[in-house]
């Protein structure tokens, strides 16, 4: 008894040591202080509204925008032709390349920037919107494709089979079978991407110049020189986005899963 | 023409392939090969290069030499590069600095004496000080590498330990392991027992232990790292808690330390151990344990013969994964700790940010990644085992 209690105990201070310093900033972003503490004065939209309009802060969530965009198109659309070519297991070096393909999630961040940095530089690419995409995407490659290999190990073959000896062309196989059964795998690889893009700090710090500083880019600094609401007001929009996209996540898995049985 | 399926598959792997050389690769060949070049003095010195390549290294300089060695330095015009080639000059040869100065004096004012360079110091007339300078010419360093390991060359060439107020390297490499191991212990510390937990309980009680391991994961890292410094500050909430229980008076100072850093880094890394304790306990039959017990183990010797060694896989690779992120961890020490906080990542952010020094910062990320990726297969080969088993 005594030590199903201490179990549940523990467990419940570990919950409480991985999500409350979550949840505990989320109200300091409503603060009308502009310091960041307990107790709150009052209550203010005044930080989400100098988050959209103050000029560094909207440029910045702009430049986000730009440059997670462009990195989740091209960490997509590479990741996804290459995972789809993976899947031939008789493929020489296929292992070895699959490794490279997932070393980028390895690598130390500061390392690839300053090895990025000089390359970048000597290519014509420094501070680029086209550099910091590029540097994204690398980084952003290996999510998209354990995603996309992990929904591509779940199709049934034979699936594939009978489209093909039903006179199906690969063309429309890949079309009309592989790609919406692959659908799932290969929309949590672009919010991945994405999602990798919005937070990379490092890389940024390398390689993009004034005008391409992101948002998270800003939010570093600004903890680093003088911390505000507003950083609480950006992580309050963070985590948020974060719950709704997890919804959002399981709800379409819920409603694929529906259609198929139905 | 329809390709084969061999044919189709490298085609579509092909573009990957091919942006990772490009991007990934290069990037990181070019970072390791400046830490092994210095072409400064190659580049200032063109026609010395010739005379001196020709020279036995120990007949004293010729006349050519010197003659060659004097038109070049007439050209010079970039000072900054000139300071660069003196100080590499310098570290090889002691003295070379004060010659250099005294020598490019009497080059700028006008024509040499008739004796030349021995006219101008008498030191031009010793072969170490062109051993030194052919040493210089050659492009390849091991200069930044052994620096990295505050190693550097005496006079006669062979490898020395740099004194005690240049060995700064090692002191941040041993405090990037010392923290990078105190972090994994408390993640396993913690997350050992919460996967057990985890993997002992089912239904909503399991699906909202892992929905706590889950949400930090997704959470961008910056502003789980903004929450801590938030959490952490004087003001925050954590000593607002201790003073409200009465535990202390004053503020405690919990940022900007290593407390700070080891709290905040446990947070962001937790969920890398619980995830693959957590997935190698599931797979453990349910019934051992019973088993174990109804043979007479008591529970603890039951967990220490039974599910630990079962586990312990599961154990290593969370280690391992842990580790590996700790070492190379930036944004957290640059936010949450002090000035005697900063692991080698910082530094090379430094070398590289700051001060523009690609060779130095080269040669740490050199021995980073090469940290890095001995690691990395270790733990490469331990997942590989388990996926057929």
């Amino acid at each position: 008894m005594a030590l199903k209690l201490s179990r549940t105990l523990f467990a419940l201070l570990t919950v409480l040591f991985l999500v409350a310093p979550l949840l505990a900033i989320l109200p300091l972003a409503f603060t009308s202080s502009v310091i960041l503490t307990y107790p709150v004065p009052s209550w203010s939209l005044r930080w989400f509204e100098e988050l959209f309009t103050a000029d560094a802060w909207r440029r910045a969530i702009v430049n986000s925008l730009i440059v997670g965009t462009g990195t989740t198109v091209l960490a997509t659309v590479l990741g996804t032709a290459a995972s789809l070519g993976l899947r031939n297991r008789g493929l020489p070096l296929g292992g070895a390349v699959r490794t490279l393909f997932l070393l980028p999630m390895v690598v130390p961040a500061v390392v690839l920037g300053v090895g990025m940095q000089v390359f970048l530089v000597r290519a014509g690419l420094a501070s680029s919107y086209a550099g910091v995409i590029i540097a994204h995407t690398v980084v952003a490659i290996p999510f998209v494709v354990v995603s996309v290999s992990s929904a591509l190990a779940g199709i049934d073959t034979r699936v594939e089979l009978a489209a093909e000896s039903l006179g199906a062309s690969p063309a429309t196989v890949f079309r009309r079978v592989t790609l919406p059964l692959a659908m799932p795998g290969v929309l949590s690889g672009a919010v991945l991407a994405f999602a990798t893009s919005l937070d990379e700090v490092v890389l940024t710090l390398f390689v993009a110049g004034p005008n391409q500083r992101t948002l998270a880019r800003q939010m570093f600094s600004t903890i680093r020189e003088n911390i505000s609401p507003a950083i609480a007001a950006a992580a309050f929009l963070f985590i948020v986005t974060t719950i709704v996209v997890g919804l959002l996540v399981a709800l379409y898995r819920l409603w694929r899963a529906r259609r198929v049985k139905g | 023409m329809r390709l084969s399926r061999a044919g189709r598959s490298a085609a579509l792997i092909a573009p990957l392939f091919l942006f990772l050389v490009l991007f990934f690769v290069w990037p990181l060949v070019t970072m390791m090969s400046q830490s092994v070049t210095d072409s400064a003095v190659l580049r200032l010195l063109p026609r010395s290069v010739e005379t001196i390549g020709a020279w036995d290294r120990q007949s004293p300089p010729s006349a050519a030499m010197e003659e060659a060695l004097v038109a070049d330095l007439r050209e010079i015009d970039d000072e900054q590069a000139l300071g660069d080639m003196v100080r590499r000059l310098n570290s090889a040869q002691s003295g070379f600095r004060t010659l250099m100065t005294k020598t490019m004096r009497a080059i700028r004012a006008g024509p040499l004496p008739p004796e030349g360079l021995a006219g101008v110091d008498q030191r031009w007339q010793r072969p170490e000080f062109w051993l030194a300078i052919a040493g210089a010419l050659s492009p390849y360093t091991d200069r930044n590498l052994l620096a990295a390991l505050d190693l550097g060359r005496d006079t006669d060439g062979s490898i020395v330990q740099l004194g005690a107020d240049q060995s700064v390297n090692r002191v941040i490499m041993l405090r990037t392991f010392a923290i990078s191991g105190l972090v994994t212990l408390a993640c396993v510390a913690i997350g050992f027992p919460y996967a057990l937990v985890m993997a002992s309980t089912s239904g909503w009680r399991r699906d909202l232990l892992l929905a706590a391991v889950l949400l930090p994961l997704w959470t961008s890292l910056l502003v789980r790292t903004a929450a801590w410094f938030i959490l952490l500050q004087e003001q925050g909430l954590i000593n607002d808690l201790l003073r409200a229980l009465g535990l202390t008076e004053e503020p405690v100072r919990l940022i900007f330390n290593r407390t700070g850093v080891i709290v905040a880094m446990t947070h962001v890394l937790l969920p890398f151990m619980v995830l693959p304790i957590y997935s190698t306990l599931i797979t453990i039959p349910g019934n051992l344990m019973p088993a174990a017990a109804s043979l007479g183990a008591h529970p603890l010797r039951a967990f220490v013969r039974v599910l630990l060694p079962l586990s312990l896989r599961g154990v290593a690779s969370g280690c391992l994964l842990v580790f590996i992120s700790a070492i190379g961890y930036y944004i957290t020490p640059a936010l949450i700790g002090g000035p005697g906080d900063q692991m080698i990542s910082s530094i090379i952010a430094f070398y590289a940010l700051g001060s523009a020094n690609w060779g130095m910062a080269g040669a740490l990320g050199v021995v980073l990644l090469v940290a890095t990726l001995l690691l990395y297969s270790v733990y490469a080969r331990l997942s590989a085992e388990k996926a057929p088993g």
